[in-house]
């Protein structure tokens, strides 16, 4: 298989603290990659970096083949590749549905001259993203509060509304950022069952961080470990939990 | 009759035309507070801007209007509105977006706006000169004086040409924005943008395209704004930088980030403001044989004299401001 993220010898640096060290890693087409490490191992900022949340020090990241080296973030959406935040954000002033109506690319309705001097296109295309937008919330099962407004959701749900968020467009990649944390046990298992079907039937390649560790054993594989900036070990669940050297940095006192 | 005439003429009309013109200000304002989230104090300036540049294509142009009959300055609006929006483009790539690009704190750039008004300012005057102007150059001020229908309305309620303008102008550029920000994609990447940059972003909205958007509607809005007070007054270069507070008030009255809130501050710091300075004993002249005498026999009824105009802004603003702290709709995004 080939690999749809490469991320090759990346440092970054805040002030004196030395965040990524020379990282380098692989997503494989089509897989679930995990991504764990104990705090302050850098995962979250090597996600940032990987979306064009932040700025890199040095190194290099190829989409399918493409530099997208320090792109923003916007550039990236439209290359297909996506990510939920860790905090759940919303358009809080906008209802869920609308939250989800925001997201598809390349609208008529866009450029001015379009909006302006074709009206009806917009309205057709409007109504096609509402039919995939409802769609989409049937299937992440948040039609019940599809009118409210997204800030009065609970933190579950806004959640949920970051997966549905991906699944607007046609992604090829998805970030996910502790999809889980905060999400309820019934709740999560819905997710993971989104998150499998998607990558099953519609071809998404998922990386996730995650700290809950029955929901990477269910879902991921490779995980990749991370700590103090740069890949530790990397392979299947079961290779990751017997690896000494994991078990010392990562599980240490509960094992 | 007659002091109802003198009702309509100083605080219905005069608080219109006040009102109108902090309305599109504070549009301006609340929109480039909501998408940059700073207070962008240039704004006075760049209405100045937009009504120099009509002062100068009507000096270059003076017949342009008279073929159909409008103002030459209403003409030449147009093309003053494009100058100042790209006028206003161009302060942003210049200063603000380096700032941005650097993460400064917010009131770093308002700090940097301050810079630009004084920048602006000395640049009007230094081509302008310090005293004032007519935007009126080979027309003529229409006055239109109408009577009323009533048995014993002698005077009659005088409004001129450009307030009339200002009052349909102010109408369509209301309602011009409701639609562009309610209806078009681009108007609701804004409202995204001013709730959630980040998620915006993420979302695949061009963050850049929404700020120069947003420079170019406020530019064109301050040239509108500008002009039509010069039309309504004369040119000065430092007129529109004395509305700045009050229109900052407006703003901050209707729910800061709020455009409609914006308009409605408008109409209610300018009709305060002339509500303040009216004299209220031509209004109890008709009934002065029932009222006791201290109240027929004093000259001045104004709640406050005229000189103290300016300060009635910020009392409305303290008073909305305890009864209501996010203003009056509760502003925040779009």
């Amino acid at each position: 298989m080939a690999a749809i993220i490469y991320v090759q010898h990346v440092h970054k640096a805040f002030g004196g603290l030395r965040v990524i060290n020379d990282c380098s890693i692989q997503v494989e087409q089509g897989s679930i990659t995990g991504l764990i490490g104990p705090n302050g191992a850098g995962k979250s900022t090597l996600f940032n970096i990987i979306a064009g949340a932040l700025p890199l020090d040095s190194g290099r990241i190829l989409l399918d083949g493409e530099e997208i080296t320090n792109r923003p973030a916007n550039e990236l959406f439209h290359k297909g590749l996506l990510r939920t935040f860790q905090i759940a954000h919303e358009f809080s002033q906008m209802t869920a549905l609308e939250n989800l109506m925001m997201v598809p690319p390349a609208q008529a309705g866009e450029t001015l001259f379009n909006a302006w001097l074709k009206p009806s296109l917009v309205t057709m295309q409007e109504a096609e993203v509402r039919r995939r937008a409802l769609e989409v919330i049937d299937f992440i099962g948040l039609h019940h509060v599809r009118n409210e407004l997204a800030g009065n959701l609970s933190g579950g749900q806004k959640k949920l509304l970051e997966l549905g968020r991906t699944m607007m467009t046609d992604a090829r990649v998805v970030l996910l950022d502790e999809i889980a944390a905060g999400v309820n046990r019934t709740l999560l298992g819905d997710l993971v069952t989104n998150i499998e079907r998607l990558n099953r039937e519609m071809g998404y390649t998922f990386l996730v961080i995650e700290h809950d560790m029955d929901m990477i054993a269910r879902l991921c594989d490779p995980v990749i470990v991370l700590a103090q900036g740069s890949v530790m070990v990397e392979g299947s669940i079961e290779e990751i939990q017997n690896d000494p050297q994991v078990i010392e940095a990562y599980f240490g006192a509960a094992s | 009759m007659n002091e109802l005439v003198f009702f309509i003429n100083n605080v219905v009309i005069a608080g219109s035309v006040t009102g109108s013109i902090y309305a599109i200000g504070a549009v301006g304002v609340t929109l480039i507070f909501s998408i940059m989230r700073f207070a962008h104090f240039a704004h006075g300036d760049m209405m100045t801007f937009g009504a120099f540049m009509v002062l100068l294509l009507t000096t270059a142009f003076p017949g342009a209007g008279a073929a159909i009959g409008v103002p030459t300055a209403l003409v030449l609006l147009p093309l003053a509105m494009a100058l100042t929006a790209l006028l206003a483009v161009g302060i942003d790539r210049a200063f603000y977006k380096p700032l941005r690009a650097h993460g400064v704190k917010p009131i770093v750039l308002v700090i940097g706006s301050l810079g630009v008004t004084l920048m602006l300012q000395g640049l009007i005057r230094l081509f302008a000169g310090t005293g004032g102007q007519s935007l009126y150059i080979d027309d003529r001020k229409e006055i239109f004086r109408l009577a009323l229908p009533f048995e014993g309305a002698r005077a009659p309620v005088v409004v001129t040409e450009p307030q009339l303008y200002l009052f349909v102008i102010t109408l369509v550029a209301v309602v011009g924005l409701h639609l562009f920000l309610s209806r078009s994609r681009l108007g609701k990447a804004m409202r995204a943008m001013s709730d959630n940059p980040d998620l915006a972003q993420a979302s695949g909205i061009n963050t850049n395209t929404i700020v120069a958007v947003t420079w170019v509607i406020a530019g064109a809005l301050a040239a509108i704004a500008g002009t039509l007070l010069s039309l309504d007054v004369t040119f000065k270069p430092d007129l529109s930088f004395f509305l700045l507070l009050p229109i900052f008030a407006a703003a901050i009255v209707g729910g800061v980030g709020h455009p409609y809130g914006a308009v409605a501050g408008g109409f209610v710091v300018g009709f305060a403001e002339t509500l303040a300075v009216f004299n209220w004993s031509v209004l109890l002249r008709p009934f002065r044989d029932s009222l006791p005498e201290w109240l027929t026999q004093a000259g001045n009824l104004a709640f406050v004299g005229t000189e103290y105009k300016i300060v009635v802004p910020f009392f409305i603003l303290v008073v909305i401001l305890v009864w209501r702290p996010t203003g009056i709709f509760k502003g925040k995004v779009i």
